[in-house]
């Protein structure tokens, strides 16, 4: 009898709970989840007399030498950014931990987040023009520069404009990791006669796995964004080295691409889904 | 023998002393390097025509050379600033869009992301795990992905080439519920009990309780969401063609002449200025914002 009771009350307060998503998940499934469904739908059929097609769409999409491009671009791009930053995050809060100007340091590192990318995109058109302020740094130490965003050096233009950007952001959360490992393991290590070194590789590098998942997620969401300072100071058509999956998408959607754009559209977000299930699973076990 | 050891430990105290100096300048060389371009953009915006006009020729008038730029300019004017201001009556339609933009998104997810944020975090309900997962991927995909759906979305609903178009969307971002989130589960039980007891019903507890208490996870979405609204750059360039329109952070200044260039200047100081100011005044919420991402649950 109480038992029965106590079920209905659970029941009753499940829906009560739902209330207060539901504006939320309203608007969800407005803008996100039903033209999401569209696009799978999309996806298979034709774009013009929106005739079935099966996969021919996917076939399009993964024969498209753009596509190809964008693709290898920014699977390199991510590959090699994400771990560099992660590294130097790192590298640079161990550092600051704790010290007296650290908090300076950091906020320095984190003001690149507050500028807009048009604010930016005006300094990094005259930083490396062809004639610009690098190249004339550069020719006073004698060595002859490049026109860095018309040639293969773009790519690391954006490389490091990601990470000068993204630096601070991923110093605080690796401080927030290591402020999370108490002090007492440190001190007991120190007893028995622990070195620097050692407790960094026994103590605060294995305290930091569970941190590591949510800064690769984070650093990853964030990636997405170069796009900005890529697209202002280089438009539509940027060096190869840099043409970016957004890139690739704002000319199919120019060109009313719209079969392509489901089928690209979906094939990213499986790969981005398996990718994000995977780094939780691995999270998960790991901790 | 006590002697050589206390040798040694000074040699290395010593060598520790140099190490951190060392460190210590790389991290403010690193610094320094960090904010030029803040102050390559302020010193830019208070040069003169003249100024400008030596020491970027080379790249805005095609002469031959280099460009060059001095830290600080030679006679500061605030030129540039004026015309802005005084003469350009299209700076104050894209800044207001951008308020617009901005405003919109932000009190929207207030309403709606921080009711959403506590029914997560406070109740329980049937597939509550398997709704937030779809928050978590939702809120990691980026805009590509959805950006055709948008498009359906807003040609359905006559939203395209209207400002509502970059609000609404934005106004249903599933981060800031995960990052409030956050900051609701940690509202102690008893604190919550007790308010219950002395007969506070869902809504007060909510309005005079949770949004309270968890202001600084608020705050701290408000001040995330400032940096990435105003600075919004895919939506607008997809969904607006009517110029009259665009917000301030897709506006790419002409700057094929010099009189152009120092507007160009002062534009984007004038575009980062509100940033910054909320970044300074909101740092420590924003550091609690990005650290919300970083605790397992």
């Amino acid at each position: 009898m109480r038992r029965k009771r106590n079920r209905q009350k659970k029941t009753h307060k499940s829906i009560r709970g739902f209330l207060w998503i539901l504006p939320s998940f309203l608007g969800v499934t407005v803008f996100y989840l039903l033209p999401y469904a569209d696009v799978v739908r999309r996806s298979f059929f034709g774009a013009v007399d929106n005739r079935f097609v099966g996969l021919d769409n996917y076939k399009m999409v993964i024969e498209n030498t753009a596509f190809r491009l964008a693709v290898k671009n920014t699977f390199l791009f991510t590959l090699l950014c994400i771990p560099i930053l992660i590294f130097l995050a790192l590298l640079c809060a161990v550092a600051l931990y704790k010290s007296k100007y650290g908090g300076i340091i950091k906020s320095a590192f984190l003001m690149p987040m507050a500028l807009p990318a048009v604010s930016v995109a005006l300094v990094w058109r005259i930083l490396f023009h062809s004639q610009g302020l690098l190249n004339h740094w550069l020719a006073v130490v004698g060595i002859v520069g490049s026109d860095w965003m018309n040639t293969g050096n773009a790519f690391w233009i954006l490389l490091v404009s990601y990470i000068w950007k993204n630096l601070g952001y991923d110093i605080v959360l690796w401080l927030a990791g290591l402020a999370g490992i108490s002090t007492n393991i440190y001190e007991a290590a120190r007893v028995d006669g622990a070195g620097e070194r050692q407790c960094f590789f026994y103590i605060t590098l294995p305290n930091l796995k569970p941190s590591l998942y949510t800064i690769t997620v984070l650093s990853f969401l964030n990636s997405f964004k170069v796009f900005r300072e890529a697209y202002l100071v280089a438009g539509d058509y940027p060096h190869e080295s840099i043409y970016m999956m957004q890139h690739l998408f704002n000319n199919w959607f120019r060109s009313f691409s719209f079969d392509k754009m489901a089928a690209a559209a979906v094939m990213e977000s499986v790969v981005l889904l398996a990718l994000i299930l995977l780094l939780q699973k691995a999270w998960d076990s790991a901790s | 023998m006590g002697k050589k050891k206390d040798i040694k430990v000074k040699a290395s105290q010593a060598g520790q002393k140099v190490r951190r100096i060392l460190l210590w300048t790389l991290f403010v060389v690193l610094a320094l390097i960090v904010l030029y371009p803040i102050v390559f953009l302020l010193a830019g915006s208070m040069m003169g025509n003249d100024e400008l006009g030596s020491c970027l020729g080379a790249i805005f008038l095609g002469e031959n050379g280099y460009a060059r730029f001095p830290l600080l300019p030679k006679f500061p004017t605030l030129q540039h600033y004026i015309e802005v201001f005084m003469d350009s009556p299209g700076f104050f339609v894209m800044f207001w869009n951008s308020v617009k933009v901005t405003a919109g998104v932000l009190i929207g997810q207030f309403v709606v992301g921080t009711m959403a944020a506590w029914g997560f975090a406070r109740y329980d309900f049937p597939w509550k795990k398997g709704f937030f997962l779809l928050y978590v991927i939702l809120m990691l995909m980026p805009f590509q992905v959805l950006m055709l759906s948008d498009y359906l979305v807003l040609d359905r609903l006559l939203l395209t080439d209207n400002l509502w178009g970059i609000i609404l969307p934005g106004v249903f971002s599933t981060f800031p519920v995960f990052i409030m989130y956050r900051f609701f589960a940690e509202i102690p039980d008893s604190m919550i009990e007790a308010a219950k007891l002395d007969g506070a019903k869902d809504w007060q507890l909510f309005v005079y309780l949770a949004v309270p208490i968890g202001s600084s996870g608020i705050i701290a979405c408000m001040v995330l969401g400032f940096l990435e609204y105003w600075s919004l750059i895919e939506q607008p360039l997809t969904f607006l063609k009517d110029r009259s329109l665009f917000p301030l952070s897709i506006f790419l200044p002409d700057i094929t002449s010099i009189g152009k260039s120092g507007m160009a200047f002062a534009v984007s100081v004038v575009t980062f200025f509100p940033a910054v100011l909320v970044f300074l005044g909101g740092q420590d919420y924003l550091e609690q914002g990005i650290m919300a991402g970083a605790v397992k649950e």
